[in-house]
């Protein structure tokens, strides 16, 4: 699996394929058993501590539920990656935050507490803090799960546009096949830890593969089976231990 | 049936042994924590208002609790302290009574279970949610070590407030003791005073007080932020966290009160 420089790239797989763990293995949050994790040609996994560090200043991750700090208004969640790794003057710190606030539509919410917000508004925080400090590459984990359409379209849209506008490598985990076919550049599909399938959008529609059918068109039954490995049904119903 | 015994034996044995490696490793990883927290102290305390936040949250807002338990704590002990001493006519001794009470044990003691369930217990649930909605990730993929950030503030903010609310939780016990042996029962204010300054002194008995209370903020600090930390993220886990986090602290304070005690006081028993 490759994610090229400065395109979108979507990992789509069931729920509990190992999506989140890919994203872990790139953050070096994990080690992998096997294989190998590069990042800008660095190897992930063989980094020490500090090197490491380094290299996570230069990603945003944007988590699930956004996994914003419950005891930090928005401003100051956005404002603690500026506050860490950097010595700006409060000035700057407060204009910077607000013209990331403004770029995903929230400069009016910069007092609220993360409890006040909606998912999607959470979501969108979230990413304005992912996008803090300018990074090369930003990571969503799951970006659409639990929002309404109009929250999906624009996160959607804005994943887009804060890639272009920046310049940044986006690598988005989600099961969303809909909404993320509108804005990637690539689909990896993965199902029990291997790539199964892959394409651009467009042969993503065209495609012919049964799992990627199964995926795009949302059927129950097919190559993920809608039944959790058992024993067969028969047997184990006329058998008599309980 | 030779055979089945001895694999019932070796299997218990197995499950013996499990438990006992179990227990050794966690302890390990308990020390290496340990180590990793005060590594971080110096980011704790170049970060003053972290730290100074934690002070204000498990010491500052412990303080009624700690105060109206020290008040209660000491009308009592004056209470029961007359009726025996009176027996002997020593009713003249219950000052140092009371304050040796309160300042050798029972300032440190029942402060340190006070704020082992009221800050403990906090502690351990906060960073146990903050672990769950995957706060703590979201720091550490932000390069920013939640060991120094989230941790080390909330175990020196322990390590300092405890020694301060048994202090006063003394302070507050000495004058319910007064409010009960002075001006309830009529013990004259003078002998009340006088007794206690001539027969307590700052060494040993004030800094072995204070020696004790100090042992006691860290050992309960780092057990809730530790079972905060390993917390299984969910609801059960922080839960049953939050509860390990006070009968382990409160089984702690009780045994290394007996181990500092026996070893304190031995000296002074003996001269």
């Amino acid at each position: 699996m490759t994610i090229p420089r400065g395109k979108i790239v979507a990992i789509m797989g069931g729920s509990g394929c190992g999506k989140t763990t890919i994203l872990r293995l790139i953050g070096g949050q994990l080690r992998p058993q096997s294989g190998q994790v590069r990042v800008g040609g660095q190897s992930v996994p063989d980094l020490p501590p500090s090197g490491l560090y380094e290299l996570r200043r230069r990603f945003g991750m944007l988590f699930q539920f956004g996994a914003l700090f419950t005891d930090m208004s928005v401003f100051e969640n956005i404002a603690f990656p500026m506050r860490e790794h950097t010595s700006l003057p409060e000035e700057l710190i407060r204009d910077l935050v607000l013209m990331k606030l403004q770029a995903v539509g929230l400069r009016g919410a910069a007092q609220l507490m993360p409890v006040e917000l909606s998912g999607g508004m959470a979501r969108r925080v979230a990413l304005a803090r992912a996008i803090a400090l300018d990074p090369l590459l930003v990571l969503y984990d799951e970006p659409f799960a639990g929002l309404d359409p109009i929250s999906l379209g624009v996160v959607g849209q804005l994943i887009r546009h804060l890639n272009d506008a920046l310049s940044i490598t986006s690598i988005v985990v989600t099961h969303d096949v809909y909404e993320s076919l509108k804005i990637v550049d690539y689909l990896y599909f993965v199902s029990e830890g291997r790539i199964v399938a892959s394409g651009t959008p467009e042969e993503v529609h065209a495609s012919s593969d049964p799992f990627v059918r199964q995926f795009v068109d949302g059927a129950p039954d097919g190559p993920v089976p809608f039944h959790y490995p058992a024993p067969a049904y028969r047997e184990e119903i006329l058998s008599r231990d309980c | 049936m030779t055979a089945e015994l001895a694999a019932g034996i070796a299997q218990w044995l197995r499950r013996l042994g499990a438990t006992v490696t179990g227990a050794v490793s966690q302890l390990g990883f308990a020390a290496r924590f340990l180590i990793a927290v005060l590594w971080h102290t110096p980011h704790a305390f170049r970060r003053i208002h972290l730290t100074l936040r934690e002070i204000y949250f498990t010491g500052v807002l412990s303080l009624v609790i700690i105060l109206m338990s020290g008040l209660f704590v000491g009308m009592v002990l004056s209470l029961q302290g007359y009726e025996t001493l009176k027996r002997y006519g020593a009713d003249e001794q219950l000052g140092i009574l009371v304050a040796l009470a309160l300042v050798r044990e029972l300032g440190p003691v029942i402060s340190g279970l006070l704020f082992a369930s009221r800050a403990g217990s906090a502690i351990t649930a906060e960073i146990g949610l903050m672990k769950t909605t995957e706060q703590l990730a979201a720091m550490e993929m932000m390069a920013v070590d939640p060991l120094a950030r989230v941790v080390a503030p909330r175990f020196w903010g322990g390590v300092i407030s405890m020694p301060l609310l048994a202090a006063l939780f003394s302070a507050a016990g000495i004058f319910g003791g007064y409010l009960v042996g002075v001006r309830l029962i009529g013990i004259d204010a003078g002998a009340f005073w006088g007794q206690m300054q001539a027969g307590v002194d700052v060494w040993p008995d004030v800094t072995n007080g204070i020696i004790k209370s100090v042992v006691f903020g860290a050992a309960v600090s780092l057990i809730s932020v530790f079972e905060g930390y390993i917390a299984k993220p969910t609801a059960e886990g922080v839960a049953s966290a939050t509860t390990r986090t006070v009968v382990i602290s409160s089984l702690a304070i009780l045994a290394l009160d007996f181990v500092m005690t026996a070893f304190m006081f031995r000296g002074a028993n003996a001269a």
